[in-house]
């Protein structure tokens, strides 16, 4: 509490500063855009002050982003006002708004793999061709602030961390005013998040703007002068982060409470539903990871989570686990008792086994089919089919009772599922998953890219399938949700498994500094 | 087989492969933007056409050229103007490209048919060409086999050495990523079509007004179709795209000399070799799969709708 009270004080200070006449470096005035079937933003006012770090805090499909491309240059506002430094003005293009001094950190990387680092970012700069200079300068700027960036490098052999990295100095290189930042903590460890902090406190104090988006409440009351709060495209409140409480915040942002997970767990004697020993596999390509000696147990009726960045194994093992791909040696997998290892996915499936995959569109439903034959995709082995023939009846009965059970939002089940949210086509499938009901469920990052509502929901009926004495395994980069359902934790990085923890016996700040790799056995491998 | 032969057969593949070297290095540029333009054939006999009546009509081997750059460009615009403002379906416009191409090329050569032309002069440098061997190896081809290797020289500079190229393989790599920065991807890729277009036609008249200067109609024999694979099985790189050009080359010519000998080979087999080898040597130097990720264009053929702005 005390160190938010510092904050305070200093954002105060700033506050006045501003109010005091100066004019502010960005003003949106009643900015609307209307997509066919949306209004993503409603007549929006935003006003931001120099060196002031301002939230702009929303749900997923809020409209935030679309407000921050607005800003730059990537979508046309139908309606609308901005002012720059007091200036009216239109912000024709991406370049346009790069020559004012505005830089953007997307949410999805605007990053070209195959390019090197020093490459990407004169692609974002105008005439940049002396490669060497640029290459100096990058060194720099990135250790000014605490970013260090090898500039050769080529983009794809980055972690994720890294390559955020990249995006934030090619817009630091550029001497920014405002500075956009789309959801940007969502790939990194808490320490990475503390040190891009500190780097972000560092550019307000030397005058630079900073508009930060996030849905993560902690994270703005922490960093943030001031919020504009964000609903359905509509402003629903301003506030001072520092004086609101997280529920005051969630009450803005979702117009009801934040709804917490109700635990209590029963007492299961457990049995072993997936045993996985000394399981090794070389990488499919250069992009991939080895898996080395993994060994991991999971029983009846707990939730293992496996924390870790994304490209540290969890891919492979993924599909060693679910029969993507297969291993030499059957024992090395065990499925309910069963060895599995050479099974291919459905065979597993028959055994128990149910798989919520990271990819919603693709894997775990066909994009141009509806809701009932995507139900069937998954849940035909539960006798919804006779004689090769479809049993409609039956099918559209349970797909009804997934729809009511999981609270999807659609229309009917002859919907086409791409005309779902991405929160209710993750509903739908983890509600099919469920509704078979699996002896051992693999979950790929559940709450990925979904609203609050719908994430807790989905959360909700992952632990209500533990209580059952289902056997849950949950892959997931986002740390909150981890220690909100699981009951135990293992990391992976760079391909090696960690000891397991029970979450009561840890901390995120531990389990952080193991998704580096320095854990007990651990590939020890900084990525910093 | 006589040294004299052997330099015969090494001379004669520059000639043969050099068609290609055009026509694939085209390619190259217009799906390293992310385009897939299967045109190929159809704008070299266009292109083709129109550089043989330009030459016969003038004589002048530079506005034959400048004649089949331009028809083969105003081909590529068809397609430029149905895949990036129409949003057609890259593949078969490209289909219909060639179809069309072999149509229009046929009509317009029909009172060419078997008319021959004198061909284009080697040149003759004083000194180096009159070294033995190097002089015949190295100093002694028409002008327009030199030209082929400045800008086999000049695509491979500006793709990997400029911002403008850095720009047009970010564009084919991640279209929505280059539009996020600021980038025209649409208006970047009419240009690599229209590069692709030309450097067909170039390759076109060389065919028709080099390599056998007398029209036949469909005179270039898929040789469209071989330079999209070149680039494919080059793994998008131009100086590989350069050796597959002259070992298909070399094989047509090398398989010329075998039927000469009056070998027992069906000679249906020995026409299909030049494909084969090519194919099979292409595939076995590109087969390592990080070249291929890291080179391929990973948007190629796919329309680009621009965000809705």
């Amino acid at each position: 509490m005390d160190i938010i009270g510092l904050k305070t004080n200093d954002g105060t200070r700033k506050r006045k500063d501003t109010e005091t006449g100066a004019v502010p470096r960005l003003e949106l005035r009643g900015m609307t855009k209307i997509y066919p079937s949306v209004i993503a933003n409603d007549s929006i006012d935003i006003k931001v002050a120099s060196g002031e770090i301002h939230a702009v805090l929303g749900e997923n499909g809020a409209g935030k982003s679309t407000l921050m491309k607005a800003i730059y240059g990537i979508v046309k506002p139908d309606r609308g006002e901005i002012l720059w430094e007091g200036e009216h003005i239109d912000i024709i293009n991406p370049a346009h708004a790069r020559k004012l001094g505005i830089g953007m950190v997307f949410q999805h990387f605007s990053l070209f793999e195959t390019l090197t680092v020093v490459e990407n970012i004169a692609l974002g700069m105008e005439n940049q061709n002396d490669m060497e200079k640029l290459s100096k300068r990058i060194t720099q700027v990135s250790e000014k602030y605490g970013l260090p960036l090898d500039p050769e490098r080529l983009v794809h052999s980055l972690p994720v961390g890294l390559r955020q990295r990249v995006e934030i100095v090619r817009c630091l290189i550029q001497k920014p005013k405002l500075l956009i930042m789309d959801e940007p903590t969502s790939v990194l460890t808490p320490q990475a998040v503390w040190k891009m902090f500190e780097t972000l406190r560092k550019l307000s104090e030397e005058g630079c703007s900073i508009l930060y988006i996030s849905h993560k409440l902690y994270e703005i009351k922490e960093l943030c002068h001031k919020a504009t709060i964000i609903r359905d495209g509509k402003v629903t409140g301003y506030a001072n982060p520092a004086d609101e409480t997280p529920s005051s915040l969630a009450r803005m942002m979702i117009g009801k409470e934040l709804p917490v997970c109700s635990q209590d767990k029963p007492d299961i004697n457990g049995q072993k539903c997936l045993e996985i020993s000394r399981l090794s596999k070389k990488k499919a390509d250069q992009f991939g990871t080895d898996l080395n000696n993994i060994s991991l147990t999971i029983n009846s009726g707990e939730i293992l989570g496996i924390a870790g960045i994304s490209g540290n194994g969890q891919r492979e093992l993924t599909n060693a686990v679910i029969g993507e791909w297969l291993s030499e040696k059957p024992e090395d997998i065990m499925i309910c008792g069963n060895p599995a290892g050479n099974l291919d996915p459905g065979e597993r499936r028959k055994l128990g086994l149910g798989f919520v995959p990271e990819e919603r569109l693709g894997r775990g439903v066909v994009p141009g089919m509806n809701l009932l034959y995507n139900y069937l995709l998954t849940a035909h082995r539960h006798n919804l089919i006779n004689w090769g023939l479809i049993l409609f009846k039956k099918t559209s009965d349970f797909a009804k009772k997934c729809i009511t059970s999981f609270d999807v939002k659609c229309g009917s089940i002859d919907d086409q599922i791409t005309s779902l949210s991405g929160g209710n086509i993750q509903k739908f499938i983890t509600g099919r998953e469920i509704l078979q009901e699996p002896k051992l469920l693999f979950v790929s990052q559940p709450t990925w890219g979904v609203d609050v509502g719908a994430a807790n929901v989905i959360r909700q009926s992952i632990i209500d399938l533990r209580n059952q004495g289902t056997a849950v395994m949950v892959v997931s980069e986002d740390l909150d949700e981890l220690f909100e359902i699981c009951d135990r934790l293992v990391v992976i990085a760079g391909g090696h498994v960690s000891p397991c923890l029970n979450v009561e016996d840890t901390t995120k700040e531990e389990i952080g500094l193991w998704m580096n790799g320095m854990f007990p056995g651990g590939p020890a491998e900084s990525l910093n | 087989m006589s040294a004299d032969t052997i330099l015969n057969i090494l001379v004669a593949t520059i000639a043969a492969g050099t068609p290609l070297v055009y026509a694939a290095l085209g390619e190259l540029v217009t799906e390293k933007s992310g385009v897939l333009n299967l045109g190929v054939e159809g704008m070299m006999l266009v292109g083709a056409i129109s550089g043989f009546i330009t030459m016969a009509k003038t004589g002048s081997l530079f506005l034959a050229v400048v004649c089949g750059m331009t028809a083969g460009a105003l081909m590529s615009l068809v397609f430029a103007i149905l895949t990036l403002y129409l949003m057609a379906n890259q593949v078969a416009s490209g289909l219909a490209l060639t179809i069309f191409g072999i149509g229009l090329s046929a009509f317009m050569g029909i009172k060419y048919t078997s008319v021959a032309l004198n061909g284009v002069p080697e040149l003759h440098i004083p000194i180096l060409s009159d070294i033995p061997i190097l002089g015949r190896l190295v100093f002694s081809y028409d002008i327009l086999i030199y030209l082929s290797l400045l800008i086999l020289a000049g695509v491979a500079w500006f793709l990997y050495k400029t911002r403008a190229g850095t720009i047009l393989r970010a564009i084919g790599e991640s279209p929505k990523s280059g539009h996020a920065l600021g980038f025209s991807v649409i208006g970047i890729r009419y240009l690599a079509v229209l590069f692709g277009g030309a450097m067909a036609g170039i390759g076109g008249v060389y065919v028709a007004v080099a390599y056998t200067p007398m029209w036949v109609e469909g005179m270039v024999a898929g040789r469209g179709w071989v330079a999209i694979a070149l680039v494919v099985f080059a793994t998008w790189r131009p100086l590989r795209v350069m050796v597959g050009a002259y070992l298909f080359g070399g094989v047509t010519i090398a398989q010329f000399h075998i039927q000469g000998l009056g070998i027992e080979i069906p000679s249906q087999f020995l026409s299909m070799l030049p494909y084969l080898a090519t194919i099979a040597v292409l595939v076995i130097i590109s087969r390592d799969k990080n070249t291929i990720r890291v080179n391929s264009p990973a948007s190629l053929g796919i329309t680009y709708h621009p965000e809705n702005n």
